[in-house]
């Protein structure tokens, strides 16, 4: 028994990464950032509107809090649909009450299918960030790189129409992505995507296209991640979120601003049992003096400011991490 | 397969009563360790026929990233905390993080921490290798830990934990000491090796392993603070009649997350808030114990062994 022997040869072993995408940096090594008014610690909440088609294929794979049930699946359905009708409305209070400014990361489809939906999300002009098409419409390595600039130019181009905002940020359904996504979003116009949970502040990441920004968004902190992956409880949930925020305040002493990313779902915290237990966070999180909320395009264009200014002071380091570096294009890039 | 045995045979039976008693050093009775796992998991690697290295098509862009963002964010926040208490980690090492991120190695070495193996990726498996393949694997990952720190690695935990039969037997032909991969026991025992030299175990807790109890226990962050300070209870308790050794294997990328440090934190806190513990690397364990009670437990050993019926 043995294996071919490009088993123990290793072509990309060598300083930095195994890939062109990012430089390597290590956190710490970055130029402290300064949030505004003096805050340490950027509150980041993200609602993820999703649709899952009754009809869903499940190719290549299913998506997290898919449908698991044959056709039709009205269980897990209609458990889904329950966040975009009932969960959302009980989000949009808890946000007003706490004063959050959140972001809204919307599947297209939904969009089209609930216009009203939409309308109230546009009356309060929070940014919408663009979560592909619907929650079946997946991005995935090996991908027909044409079938996926239809369906990337597709889902931005209804949003963009509909919701009249620029839309630049970018979240995959069920965060999965092909080799070819992050050259996609920037040929359209894309400036943010938030699959990548390599980093709790924002970093340069490259493509054939030109430099897309890659944001934090914490997966081991999702609502679903911490109810429904790891079953645990939400009592536990809110500890966890509490612990996180008050660690981050903690090393932004003397480490420079941070971010708490709470990425959530309506169809999961939006349940009546469950919505006292975000409120209990919101508050915990909005009490601390240092907090500041803020959607995605304002932390990373504070990010910016903060960067480019720490840069004029001298600093060695470039901004976004240490990103100085020539820029090497993956193998995996069309 | 076939050529399958019911058991190895790597060490034989050996009840947790009426041992010779262990005496760790300054008349401590646990030894105490922390295993920081430094680990580079490829974007892309060659498909194992026996393992899948991911569960989807590359690019796996959770599973890997959240692997990276152990080394540029978590690292520092670990190392940190284990300079607060005193620690020195004993590194499982995917040695490809000597060439991938020197940084790492080099602030370790400043802090005297050891480097045991963990293969060369933690996505390049055992599993299929002929003895000589593995043989190669086992000793680029050694050569290139001395070359970069200066010291061949006493240590192995194969990659990903994937074995194969003779995985113990090449470590010690190779020059190593002792292993991780055994989870038989809370006291190092010796480890029966084909070329007879002297080599053993030393306890590395699956159970306070961070990545099991969080990815498939799934334990809430503030229990696993719970089950590693009532796992040290029992464990010093035990260890006046005898020394028990006790370790927590981490991963930069479960440990250091900002809402799972403070757990860590209170049970480093507690524990070496006690007297009579001894902070010590893997290696230090090993070495202790053979120079000390490697004879006196193979002698207990023999006169406890009986005929396999």
């Amino acid at each position: 028994m043995s294996l071919n022997k490009k088993f123990l040869e290793y072509p990309r072993r060598g300083y930095g990464m195994d890939h062109g995408r990012y430089e390597w940096s290590m956190l710490i090594d970055r130029p402290k950032v300064a949030w505004p008014s003096g805050k340490k610690l950027a509150l980041w909440v993200n609602v993820c509107l999703q649709f899952f088609p009754v009809n869903q294929k499940g190719k290549p794979f299913l998506p997290s809090g898919g449908l698991s049930m044959p056709y039709p699946d009205l269980r897990h359905f209609t458990l889904r649909e329950y966040g975009n009708r009932v969960g959302i409305y009980r989000f949009l209070k808890a946000f007003d009450k706490y004063s959050i400014r959140p972001s809204f990361a919307i599947n297209s489809r939904l969009v089209q299918r609930y216009p009203y939906l939409l309308d109230v999300l546009k009356e309060r002009g929070d940014e919408i960030i663009c979560h592909g098409f619907h929650m079946d419409a997946l991005h995935y390595g090996g991908q027909d790189i044409h079938e996926e600039r239809d369906l990337i130019k597709r889902s931005l181009g209804i949003l963009r129409e509909l919701s009249g905002q620029d839309v630049n940020g970018w979240i995959s359904p069920d965060r999965s992505e092909s080799e070819n996504t992050p050259e996609l979003l920037v040929e359209n116009e894309v400036k943010y995507f938030c699959d990548w949970v390599n980093d709790d502040m924002p970093y340069l990441f490259s493509t054939a296209n030109g430099d897309i920004v890659a944001m934090p968004l914490s997966q081991e902190l999702e609502d679903k991640f911490i109810l429904m992956n790891n079953h645990h409880s939400e009592d536990s949930y809110v500890d966890q979120i509490c612990d996180a925020c008050d660690f981050l305040l903690a090393e932004s002493e003397d480490q420079g601003g941070r971010i708490l990313s709470l990425n959530i779902h309506p169809w999961m915290l939006g349940q009546p049992h469950r919505i006292g237990k975000l409120e209990q966070v919101l508050e915990y999180v909005t009490s601390q003096p240092a907090v500041w909320s803020a959607p995605a395009n304002e932390i990373l264009s504070y990010f910016k400011e903060s960067n480019s200014q720490s840069h004029e002071l001298g600093d060695s380091k470039e901004s976004y991490g240490g990103y100085a570096y020539p820029i090497k294009v993956g193998k995996g890039s069309p | 397969m076939d050529t399958a045995h019911e058991d190895l045979n790597l060490y034989e039976y050996w009840p947790y009563h009426q041992r010779p008693k262990i005496v760790w050093p300054g008349g401590a009775r646990l030894a105490f360790w922390v295993a920081p796992n430094i680990e580079f998991y490829e974007i892309d690697p060659p498909m194992n026929p026996f393992r899948k290295p991911w569960p989807r098509p590359s690019p796996a862009v959770s599973g890997y990233s959240i692997r990276d963002y152990g080394n540029r964010v978590g690292h520092m926040r670990q190392m940190k905390l284990l300079d607060k208490y005193k620690i020195r980690g004993s590194i499982s090492l995917s040695a490809a993080i000597c060439d991938h991120h020197p940084e790492i190695i080099q602030m370790c070495c400043e802090r005297d921490w050891e480097f045991f193996s963990h293969g060369v990726y933690n996505t390049r498996y055992t599993y299929g290798l002929s003895e000589e393949q593995e043989r190669e694997m086992i000793r680029d990952a050694c050569n290139t830990i001395e070359e970069h720190t200066g010291k061949f690695p006493a240590g192995y935990l194969a990659p990903a934990l994937s074995h194969s039969e003779h995985t113990l037997d090449l470590f010690s032909e190779e020059g190593g000491l002792y292993t991780c991969d055994l989870f038989h026991d809370d006291q190092p025992t010796p480890v029966r090796i084909r070329n007879g030299k002297k080599f053993v175990s030393v306890p590395y807790s699956l159970e306070m392993n961070d990545t099991i109890a969080y990815v498939v226990n799934k334990i809430e962050p503030r229990q696993y603070g719970k089950i590693i300070q009532a796992n040290f209870d029992r464990l010093y308790q035990e260890g006046e009649e005898s020394g028990t050794v006790m370790c927590i294997p981490t991963h930069n990328y479960q440990i250091s997350c900002p809402h799972r440090l403070r757990a860590f934190e209170e049970a480093l806190e507690y524990i070496t808030g006690h007297s009579g513990v001894w902070l010590a690397t893997g290696k230090e364990i090993a070495e202790y114990f053979i120079e000390n009670y490697y004879e006196s437990s193979i002698v207990d050993i023999d006169s406890k062994a009986r005929e396999v019926i």
